[in-house]
């Protein structure tokens, strides 16, 4: 379990985040939802350490990470997962190469059970016949599921996506959210998602995070989106006619 | 203020660079690369240079000595001493500042503005140690061969120009780079190379690694790399020939 107490973040005094107090809870697909700009990247960055908040505390199962020096988060990291929002995959290394290598930094194994588990991490995303490949040469849905492999070949306990599923095709972002939903429930980790994507939200929000203005506007489960009566909210996930006409009728917009 | 702002920051990033490697034999794997990527592909733009360069030495020296006064072995001599003592140490430098360094600051900041060093961060690495160190170590280790082929290229290219104008005749060339030889010249612009290598490196790393926004600043910063190793190359130049030698 991640928890996130009373969070702000600036940028040279324009305040992003006010008092973000949150938890993400493990087994679950925890989505963070929000405009374009409403401070979604900047908080997952900010949980993971990437950004140094102003003030306010994370904790990982009870650790305070905040606190921690360099060493210290050193040692909590290697139990991270991230997909971030451009993939970040290293341009000079191969597909291969670029998910083996946490194995090579972090394990003492051999090349054949390498080969096994990148093989198996490559399944999972259902990627084939790619591992010679570089970044430049896969397609965005790729370069995605690339990145969602390698986030997973170290078993992480915690998994953050920003946007995992941004341009990318309806069906392939829901096999990705599927995926994603999938690898959080059978490996139980705590799975952060930062999403604009109201489908992905229907489809595997077991918690949802709604950040307006930079703050904790709303809270609750996919199905309670649809009886809440925030505004914000309401603006926000019912934007277009055809996800309004799935809004159940004795419910207010 | 700002000047001490970056020489603050930079001795920060030293610092990262130089804690403790956390898996040796992927560093070592990382410093063969480099020197490849840094080293071995810049023989060939320093051996073209340095060939140019003692050539237009040894015939600029031989017409400024047509004095019948002046020994023909004057020409050997004049340019042997300007290869070893500031050709073949400083002015590589330059070169490869503009060369290596723009390597370095591009790829790095490329990496940074596609967050990469973040990926590397999450995973619980130290970024800058794993992306910098092979690279200080890998262009400290292969500058001076860089530096020793320019010299001898760089003699080789005065005898073939000297000799081929007609300047000079090989036998007074030949003394001429013999006569009153110091091999301490050599020992000095080693130990520059390996300075200048330093100062490229980690100069370029550093405006690399903290480049922020797209690909606008990855050009920035690549600029930014060059004519700042090369100012301070030269400011170096300055300090390390009074300390070495007066
Ligand atoms: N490094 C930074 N320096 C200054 N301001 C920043 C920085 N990073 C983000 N911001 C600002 O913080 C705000 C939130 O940005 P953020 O990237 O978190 O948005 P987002 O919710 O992830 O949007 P999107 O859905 O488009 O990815 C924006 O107004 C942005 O300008
Ligand atoms: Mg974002």
């Amino acid at each position: 379990m991640i928890e996130v107490n009373t969070l702000n973040k600036s940028f040279n005094c324009v305040w992003v985040l006010k008092d973000i107090t949150t938890r993400f809870s493990r087994g679950k697909a925890n989505l963070i939802i929000g405009r374009s700009g409403s401070g979604k990247s900047v908080l997952l960055k900010s949980i993971v350490g990437l950004l140094e908040i102003d003030s306010g505390e994370i904790l990982f199962e009870g650790q305070n990470f905040t606190r921690m020096n360099f060493a210290e988060r050193k040692k909590i990291r290697r139990k991270f997962g991230m997909l971030f929002q451009g993939g970040a995959l290293f341009d000079s290394l191969t597909v291969y190469e670029n998910i083996s290598f946490n194995l090579d930094f972090f394990t003492s194994m051999t090349k054949k059970e390498k080969q096994k588990r990148v093989k198996y991490c490559l399944e999972l995303v259902n990627l084939k016949n790619v591992t010679h490949l570089y970044p430049s040469e896969l397609s965005g849905g790729m370069k995605k599921r690339t990145a969602i492999a390698r986030a997973i070949v170290m078993n992480p306990s915690y998994l953050f996506c920003d946007e995992p599923n941004s341009g990318l095709d309806p069906e392939t972002a829901t096999i990705i959210d599927n995926l994603i939903k999938r690898i959080t429930l059978e490996l139980g980790i705590t799975t952060v998602i930062n999403t604009h994507d109201i489908n992905s939200v229907l489809e595997i929000g077991d918690n949802v995070l709604f950040i307006h203005e930079g703050q904790n506007w709303w809270e609750g489960t996919k199905e309670e989106i649809f009886t809440s009566g925030n505004e914000e909210l309401n603006d926000f996930v019912f934007a277009t006619e055809i996800i309004k006409r799935i809004k159940p009728p004795n419910t207010s917009i | 203020m700002t000047l001490f702002h970056h020489l603050g920051k930079y001795v920060l990033l030293l610092k990262k660079v130089f804690a403790k490697p956390e898996k040796a034999r992927v560093y070592y794997k990382q410093t063969i690369r480099e020197i490849e990527t840094l080293g071995i592909n810049s023989i060939g733009i320093i051996a073209m240079i340095s060939v140019f360069m003692g050539a237009v030495i040894t015939i600029q020296t031989a017409y400024n000595t047509e004095n019948p006064l002046l020994p023909t072995y004057l020409i050997g001599l004049a340019a042997r001493d300007s290869i070893l003592l500031e050709f073949s140490s400083t002015i590589v430098a330059l070169i490869l500042a503009g060369k290596v360094g723009s390597n370095i600051a591009s790829e790095l900041g490329t990496m940074s503005v596609t967050e990469q060093i973040d990926a590397l961060e999450i995973m619980g690495i130290n970024s800058a140690s794993y992306l910098i160190l092979p690279k200080i170590i890998a262009l400290m280790f292969f500058a001076p061969f860089l530096t020793l082929m320019s010299m001898i290229i760089g003699i080789f290219g005065g005898w073939a120009a000297g000799t081929s104008v007609g300047a000079v005749t090989t036998t007074y060339y030949i003394h001429g780079i013999q006569y009153e030889f110091i091999p301490y010249y050599v020992t000095y612009s080693l130990i520059k190379s390996v300075v200048f290598a330093f100062i490229i490196t980690t100069v370029s790393s550093y405006h690399g690694y903290f480049t922020k926004g797209g690909a606008l600043e990855v050009g920035r910063s690549s600029t930014k790399a060059v004519v700042h190793s090369s100012v301070v190359i030269l400011l170096f130049n300055l300090i390390l020939t009074q300390l070495l030698l007066s």
